[in-house]
């Protein structure tokens, strides 16, 4: 059985990391800053350790409850603020993923940024990142979360500029800061929305305590109408977190920062802190079926939407990105029709492949020196472990039996089949959909990236970074081909390890689902094979064009010219807010009218003032002759007058 | 002799004196005037003290406040001030004439800048 020490350990020890790394190795020791990368795995890998010690305890402990520790913070008034660790099933699962992935992508980076100037500052972002992702998943109270949530945000905006000197990154980093930074508002909103209905909740039950919400939320305490906005406002800050339209801008501008910071942060761990958000709060959501439908429809519509703009993209990093969304989509659709288990997961999945898919492209990045397509090709004969692995993970993004994503997405779409409700048949064909668009996008990448022949690579591509140095074709170091080979296993294993169709005796049948107190629903075959079908048929699609060559991809887009255009525009979405939010709203609207206000009101108001001052003044100035005969009469008058008065009014 | 005819000698003289220093433009005759001031102020006090002073004090028994000199003192002090103000203000006056080669107090305008 865990302990509370050991659970803040896992916590703690990536903290005490960034604290060692920005307060002693930086400054003073940057020589050293290999030590950095050292010190940043060992804590990591503890955390590892620590959590799956966690996972196995909560698994021992068998009861739905979770382990409480609290202690307070503050007590301000009415608010009674709190602060500690809870540790159920969901905790648990986020615990092992976060660090999980978090070490494999620390060892790769050991690779990847070998020689960076900013190697030392980079280890300890990424251990400040770990620790708040981990202290965002263990939060017992609602503001400690936000806390952390603000933290993850701030190192995301921090990694994403990391190379702060290209101004495509700084604009990057700052649009996901402020993109994502709307959709907190709502979530800010949701929480005070909270605490004005603490009233609700009685004497015994804190406002702000995640337990109590959720103990609230079942006993019927908070009503229809309150649920829904409290849902909705938590709703906008996942969306904002977890880039689902209309918030999707900032996902594919953050791949400007390093890629293992895109593989870690924006594809495994932060952006699924939206799809945690929902599911930490899931009692509330299932108050209010006007809240989960929006969050069904927002989640269905993203999952096309994102892939349909994967379909064209051609830097590779984009391609992932898209996918991403697309996949978060998924998830939040799932969580929509009330299917909590699957969507955690395949949010458990997607976090091994698409970090592998991100891993990947960074190797293949190493190799060639671009993102860029275009100029990629041929590349498996000369990165047969990338190429395999990378293979793999498409196999599992795309969702061919048997590996992980498989699971995963069947049972996602199984469960939105079996509802049956209006809004679950809209987003079922939604999702099919977007099964078939995201196994074409995933393998034209595959195809164009490892297929054919060699295109020249950084030497080619006229907009590469100069940061790569050229084309210098090799297979990528081991400390970057061991995580890609275990992010791998996990690819293929993930899915029926974790939640198996049969018993297979360590594990019984279903073990994630149940783990998670949710009734398994059994497979459905017909279903499955449709979903595989789908999702071969994109796949022989982008085999026919991509590879056999038989359907000219430029044909196509010169015949589908305008459709091509708008999705390699992005559906002029970033032109919209630009034009409409940016440049008529603030500049032209509330920027104009506050310059206006300052002018007018103002700077009048304080020059009015200065002038009177003066004016008033330079009249006085006539009385002042420097005749201190004339002063003293005036004296003598003014105290003859004040005697006047009085005896006259006595 | 009433009280009220030492307080109209004392406001003669004071008038006198203000009038004076309003209007002459030697230092040295408007110093005269302020002597004059303080000597209708002394007249004042002592008056007082003589015809009001005792009865206010000691409960109305006439003569036998001997005692009580308030204003009897405050004459004298003035006294005092008054021989070191015409000290100091003759001084002040002829370190003026030495800069200035004036003792017209209309001259002596640099207050105004």
């Amino acid at each position: 059985m865990i302990d509370e020490l050991l659970v803040w350990l896992i916590f703690f020890l990536p903290l005490a990391s960034f604290v060692v790394i920005a307060l002693f190795i930086r400054p003073f020791l940057n020589r050293y800053a290999a030590a950095a990368g050292h010190l940043t795995i060992a804590a990591v890998g503890a955390s590892l350790a620590l959590s799956v010690w966690a996972l196995g305890s909560v698994q021992a402990r068998g009861e739905s409850t979770a382990l409480l520790w609290t202690h307070d913070w503050m007590e301000i008034g009415p608010l009674d603020l709190n602060v500690g660790v809870m540790l159920d099933p969901l905790t648990a699962i986020m615990l092992v993923v976060a660090t999980a992935v978090s070490l494999m992508v620390q060892v790769y980076s050991t690779g990847y940024m070998r020689g960076d100037p900013g190697y030392a500052r980079y280890y300890a972002y990424m251990s400040l990142f770990t620790a708040s992702m981990i202290g965002l998943v263990l939060a017992s109270n609602i503001v400690q979360l936000f806390v952390f949530w603000e933290l993850v945000g701030l190192c995301s905006y921090l990694l994403i500029g990391f190379w702060y000197q290209k101004p495509a990154a700084a604009a990057a980093a700052k649009k996901a800061f402020i993109v994502t930074r709307i959709g907190d508002l709502g979530f800010l909103l949701g929480i005070m929305y909270l605490f004005f209905n603490r009233e609700a909740f009685g004497a015994n039950l804190n406002v702000l305590e995640i337990t109590d919400i959720h103990a609230a939320a079942t006993l019927g305490l908070i009503g229809g109408g309150a649920a829904t906005w409290i849902a909705l406002g938590i709703f906008a800050g996942a969306v904002g977190k977890s880039a689902q339209l209309p918030l999707h801008t900032w996902l594919p501008d953050a791949m400007e920062g390093p890629t293992p910071v895109s593989a870690l942060i924006h594809a495994a761990t932060m952006v699924a802190a939206g799809v945690f958000l929902v599911a930490r709060f899931y009692p509330v959501f299932e108050v209010s079926p006007a809240a989960l439908d929006t969050v069904a429809i927002v989640g269905g519509v993203t999952a096309l939407f994102a892939a349909s703009m994967g379909l064209v993209m051609n830097d590779v990093k984009r391609v992932l990105a898209y996918s991403t969304i697309s996949q978060l989509g998924f998830m939040m659709l799932a969580l929509g029709v009330g299917a909590l288990a699957p969507a955690i997961f395949h949010l458990f999945t997607h976090a091994f492949f698409k970090a592998l898919l991100f891993l990947g492209s960074g190797s293949v990045n190493h190799a060639t020196g671009t993102f860029d397509m275009r100029y990629m090709g041929g590349l498996r004969k000369v990165m047969p472990w990338t190429y395999g692995t990378f293979l793999l993970g498409s196999l599992s993004l795309a969702g061919i039996f048997p590996l992980a994503g498989f699971w995963s997405k069947d049972e996602i779409l199984a469960e939105a089949w079996r509802h049956g409700e209006l809004v679950s048949q809209v987003v079922f064909w939604l999702a099919l959909a977007a099964v078939f668009m995201t196994a074409f996008y995933i393998f034209r990448v595959l195809f164009m990236v490892f297929g054919g022949e060699f295109r020249g690579g950084a030497d080619a591509d006229p907009d590469a970074d100069p940061h790569g140095g050229g084309a210098h074709l090799a297979e990528s170091p081991a400390v970057m081909v061991v995580p890609l080979a275990v992010l791998s296993i996990g690819a293929v294993l993930a899915g029926f390890a974790a939640n198996p169709t049969v018993d297979l005796g360590l594990i019984p049948s279903f073990w994630l689902t149940e783990f998670l107190g949710e009734k398994h629903s059994t497979i459905n075959l017909g279903l499955a094979a449709f979903s595989t079908l789908a999702a071969l048929a994109g796949i022989g699609l982008a085999y026919l064009m991509y590879s056999a060559k038989r359907i000219s991809p430029e044909r196509l887009s010169r015949r589908l010219a305008p459709a091509h255009r708008l999705l390699y525009r992005k559906y002029y979405v970033d032109e919209a807010y630009e034009l409409y939010g940016v440049r008529r709203g603030l500049y032209g609207g509330l920027a104009y009218a506050l310059d206006w206000t300052d002018k007018s009101i103002v700077d009048r108001t304080a020059n009015g003032i200065g002038w009177l001052g003066a004016n008033v003044g330079g009249a006085l100035r006539q009385a002042q002759t420097g005749q201190l005969q004339v002063y003293g009469m005036a004296v003598s008058l003014g105290i003859l007058t004040i005697l006047g008065l009085y005896l006259f009014f006595s | 002799m009433s009280l009220e005819s030492f307080l109209i000698v004392g406001a003669v003289i004071f008038s006198i004196g203000l009038y004076g220093a309003l209007t002459k433009r030697n230092a040295i005759t408007v110093l005269m005037c302020v002597e004059l001031m303080f000597n209708a102020v002394t007249i004042t006090a002592v008056a007082f003290s003589r015809y009001v002073a005792p009865s206010a004090v000691i409960g109305g028994v006439e003569g036998a406040a001997g005692a009580v000199l308030t204003g009897q003192v405050f004459a004298v002090f003035i006294i005092t001030v008054a021989a070191a103000e015409v000290a100091l203000g003759l001084a002040i006056v002829i370190a003026v004439y030495r800069s200035r080669q004036t003792v017209l107090v209309t001259d002596a305008n640099q207050l105004r800048n």
